[in-house]
């Protein structure tokens, strides 16, 4: 075989491995995501699907019962609290009226938070002001 | 207010005053001399050029004297900055006091673009009398970017903001970040991210003045190297801080931001292997034109992640100013790279072919592809949540089992090729000499299969043990290069093996070096597979006095204790570990709460309601670590904060203070139950070992040459011109 048609095939080759690799990755990154949704957002949801909760922690709700987390997570206007338990990891920046991400399903009412799913958003650095005069 | 403090808030407020027009003046300079270095470029005169290189230096100058003024006002604790008084106060440690300037994004932006002025001042003086038809481009370029950065500074995230009158004391740092790991890491980050741009504004002007020989690669590949070192230990201390500072016990998230970072680090390692094979073969040149545009618009990608706040991340620091004026650099920056790649397409011919693929040529071809892969899939991850809400009009978001399907396999297969890259040499190796090479690797490759599968459970963890026996052949395969330098060298002068060896490895220290850095990657991901696979991670709930065994571990909860300082008040969990039976470690798991200036928390209560931090204990050792984190319950505090912040309130701070102390022994000594997090994680340690060594080695593949050397290397590039019938000329 002379080289230019074997450098061809090879390319071929490489290419349909290229676009078949490609379409697993669409086609997986579609039925492995979990879609992010806000309590506003949440009725009326599957309660077999796995959602990404982001919103407030509501000032005041946190409980600690043995190992479970019990608290209520509100849209970032404060308003649709839902009531979420959890258990597992609880990062540093944990607190009231934190902005969190959370994992897990909608179920009568309930977030319920899959382990170790909890994130917090990190305490702004860049919007800390003494006053609202900086820059 | 009195005359003399009035006198005094005038002073600080010229200050900063003062920064600005110095940045205008750096502005003036930076457009000065991207303006010179056009016209100087065009008309050929070459003192526009000097002219423009001399303005390079002056916004270095500039940026200096602006970042000097602001660092002396954060050691001052100059609250009439009102960067100052947002990043800092009086009870910052001295040190983080220095580091605080880059918490915040207008400092941040100070940095980048200080050292932007530097590093681009440092290439113009080296080129200064070289290269005459790239270097007014290459100018022209990062005055430019130097330009867009200032420009931010003044139009839209000013670092010298005031405040008139100061504050009396400062918000302080980010707790999170009072750690010497997150202290240095914003400055390496960013210094990686800003030495990409000098290989790009070079092969920008390479692409422009039609000098597409390697000449633009040769000239910057020591700043290439240079940025690929600090981007790594950039990412490095990042996955450390994140072990050690941030209570979750991980490494790596696949969070966008570090996401942001990998990116342009893997881009820019295809990069480095790339260019070799155009100095060594004269192919991959649209290849390498194109990489290194990626990797800096992967840079100023990272850059954007972090300020924009387009993608949820735990880093997400807020909406920003400054995302659209980076995003459309982005675009700027990759539509003028294109463009001028496909006019100059016709320049960028390859002078030969890949002829087997038993050459190293064709194993850093494969090894391109799969990091790029890598990076394509990360960038897909990444965004994917902006995709899905293009397509379906929900954002959906991908958690990190979707990128470990990926790019677990894409990086056994990079652990392989650390090992047989190094094997074959340019252009055809005869299939013979390809299996004496691969002999002994193979067989450590076997060895290792064999005895994990018989001596663990490393059966059930395909990935892992895949890991391990391509980073055995790797280890193996470099061990044997080192070995036959050493013995051709021996047998061709007699000198002693030790030296022998010690002298082949300083005469080719980019080649040697490049293998040790190739060691280091190797342990790594040893270190990764080991610690992701074969980690025991438990969630415990002790009363003092409680024991617990985690793996061969058992902890006893000994005692809580209560350090409360100005700054913060600290309880730590003393753990009294053993092992079969022995005393293994004593680790002192703590939690640092810092106040909060929020006056609802009341006096007392402020203490304890404000940001708190992990500090891990952790028993470190070649095997693995063990690690500890610990949270206090401080609910049963509640009532007496509550009843403290209302008998004494209106009480001087001492008294207050002493309120606080007694508070805080005093639920020292009959403490609620604690939750702890302990993991113990085998190998772990050697993932910053190996980076260690990758950096070392990266350092003696860049270390400057010695002039003999240099000559030696001019002789055999003039030789290799002659044979290839293409002179390079002297540069």
């Amino acid at each position: 075989m002379d080289p230019s048609r074997k450098r061809k095939i090879r390319l071929v080759v490489a290419l349909s491995a290229a676009v078949l690799l490609a379409a697993g990755l669409v086609y997986t990154s579609f039925n492995a995501s979990s879609e992010a949704k806000e309590p506003s957002q949440l009725a009326g949801s599957n309660p077999n699907q796995t959602y990404e909760l982001t919103g407030d922690v509501v000032p005041g709700s946190i409980r600690h019962s043995g190992d479970q987390l019990d608290f209520r997570i509100s849209d970032r206007d404060g308003s649709h609290p839902i009531p979420v338990t959890y258990t597992g990891t609880v990062p540093d920046p944990f607190r009231d009226g934190r902005e969190v991400i959370v994992t897990g399903k909608y179920q009568d009412g309930t977030f319920v938070g899959e382990r170790d799913s909890l994130i917090t958003k990190c305490p702004s650095k860049f919007t800390t002001t003494t006053s609202g005069q900086s820059s | 207010m009195p005359l003399q403090v009035h006198h005094h808030d005038l002073g600080a407020i010229e200050l900063t005053i003062l920064g600005s027009v110095l940045l205008a003046a750096a502005l003036v300079c930076a457009l000065f001399a991207a303006g010179a270095a056009v016209y100087g470029g065009r008309t050929g005169d070459r003192r526009w050029v000097d002219s423009s290189r001399r303005a390079v230096y002056s916004v270095a100058a500039l940026l200096t004297t602006a970042v000097v003024i602001l660092e002396i006002a954060f050691v001052r604790n100059d609250f009439h900055f009102a960067l100052v008084a947002d990043h800092s106060s009086t009870t910052t440690p001295t040190f983080y006091k220095l580091t605080a300037m880059w918490s915040s994004q207008e400092g941040s932006l100070l940095l980048w673009a200080w050292v932007l002025s530097l590093a681009s001042s440092g290439v113009l003086y080296i080129t200064s009398r070289r290269h005459r038809e790239i270097v007014p481009w290459a100018t022209a370029v990062l005055a430019g970017l130097g330009s867009f950065f200032i420009g931010l500074m003044i139009f839209k995230a000013q670092p010298f903001g005031h405040l008139d009158p100061a504050p009396a004391e400062g918000v302080g740092l980010e707790p999170l970040l009072r750690n010497p790991y997150m202290a240095v890491h914003p400055p390496m980050l960013y210094s990686g991210y800003v030495l990409w741009s000098i290989p790009f504004a070079f092969c920008i002007g390479a692409l422009i003045a039609r000098k597409l020989d390697a000449s633009w690669i040769r000239t910057t590949r020591n700043f290439a190297l240079l940025a690929w070192t600090f981007l790594g230990i950039g990412l490095l201390l990042g996955s450390r801080w994140s072990y050690e500072e941030l209570g979750w016990g991980g490494y790596w998230g696949w969070d966008p931001v570090e996401n942001a970072a990998l990116m342009p680090w893997l881009v820019g390692t295809a990069f480095l292997h790339s260019v070799m094979v155009q100095e060594k073969r004269g192919m991959l040149k649209v290849w390498n034109v194109s990489l290194i545009s990626a990797t800096f618009c992967l840079c100023l990608l990272g850059t954007f992640l972090v300020r924009s706040g387009v993608l949820q991340s735990i880093h997400a620091f807020g909406a920003s100013t400054v995302g659209g004026p980076l995003l459309v650099l982005i675009a700027v920056t990759a539509i003028g790279a294109t463009v001028l790649i496909v006019t100059r397409l016709d320049q960028l011919q390859p002078e030969r072919r890949i002829n087997s693929l038993l050459s190293r040529e064709s194993i850093f071809l494969v090894n391109n592809l799969l990091l790029v892969g890598m990076a394509m899939v990360i960038f897909w991850g990444t965004f994917f949540p902006l995709i899905s809400e293009f397509f379906t009009g929900e954002k959906h978001s991908l958690a990190a089992p979707w990128f470990d399907r990926y790019v677990t396999p894409i990086g056994v297969l990079l652990v392989l090729f650390t090992g047989i890259g190094p094997l074959f040499a340019w252009g055809r190796l005869s299939s013979g000499a390809a299996k004496r090479l691969l002999l002994w690797p193979s067989i450590a490759t076997a060895v290792t299969i064999a005895v994990l599968l018989t001596v663990s459970d490393a059966g059930h963890h395909v990935w892992a043990l895949l890991i391990f026996a391509f980073a055995a052949f790797a280890l193996v395969a470099l061990w044997g290069e080192f070995w036959r330098a050493g013995a051709t060298r021996h047998a061709l002068t007699g000198e002693a093996y030790p030296r022998a060896l010690a002298n082949a490895v300083g005469r080719n220290r980019r080649r040697y070096g490049g293998y040790i850095v190739h060691a280091g990657i190797a342990l790594t991901l040893i270190g990764i597979a080991a610690s992701s696979s074969f980690q025991t991670n438990r969630d415990l709930r002790l009363q003092v006095g409680q024991t617990a065994k985690v793996g061969d571990y058992t902890i006893a909860y000994r005692k809580l204790t209560a350090d409360p300082q100005n700054e913060r008040i600290a309880f730590a969990a003393r753990l009294d570990v053993t092992r079969d039976g022995k005393h293994f470690a004593t680790l002192n798991p703590a939690r640092n709460y810092y106040p909060t200036q929020d006056p609802t928390a009341g006096p007392i209560g402020r203490y304890f309601m404000g940001d708190s931090t992990s500090e891990v204990g952790l028993k470190t050792g070649a095997g693995g670590d063990l690690w500890t984190a610990f949270q206090p319950d401080l609910s049963s505090l509640n009532p007496a904060i509550v009843r403290g912040n209302r008998e004494l309130r209106g009480l001087p701070p001492n008294a207050q203070g002493l309120a606080i102390i007694a508070l805080a022994q005093h639920y020292a000594q009959d403490p609620p139950p604690a939750n702890f997090k302990v993991i113990v994680n085998p190998l772990v340690g050697w993932i910053w070992i190996g980076a260690l060594i990758a950096v070392a080695g990266a350092i003696m593949a860049g270390w400057p040459a010695l002039e003999s050397r240099r000559r030696l290397e001019a002789a055999y590039r003039a030789r290799l011109g002659r044979e290839l019938g293409t002179a390079t000329p002297p540069n």
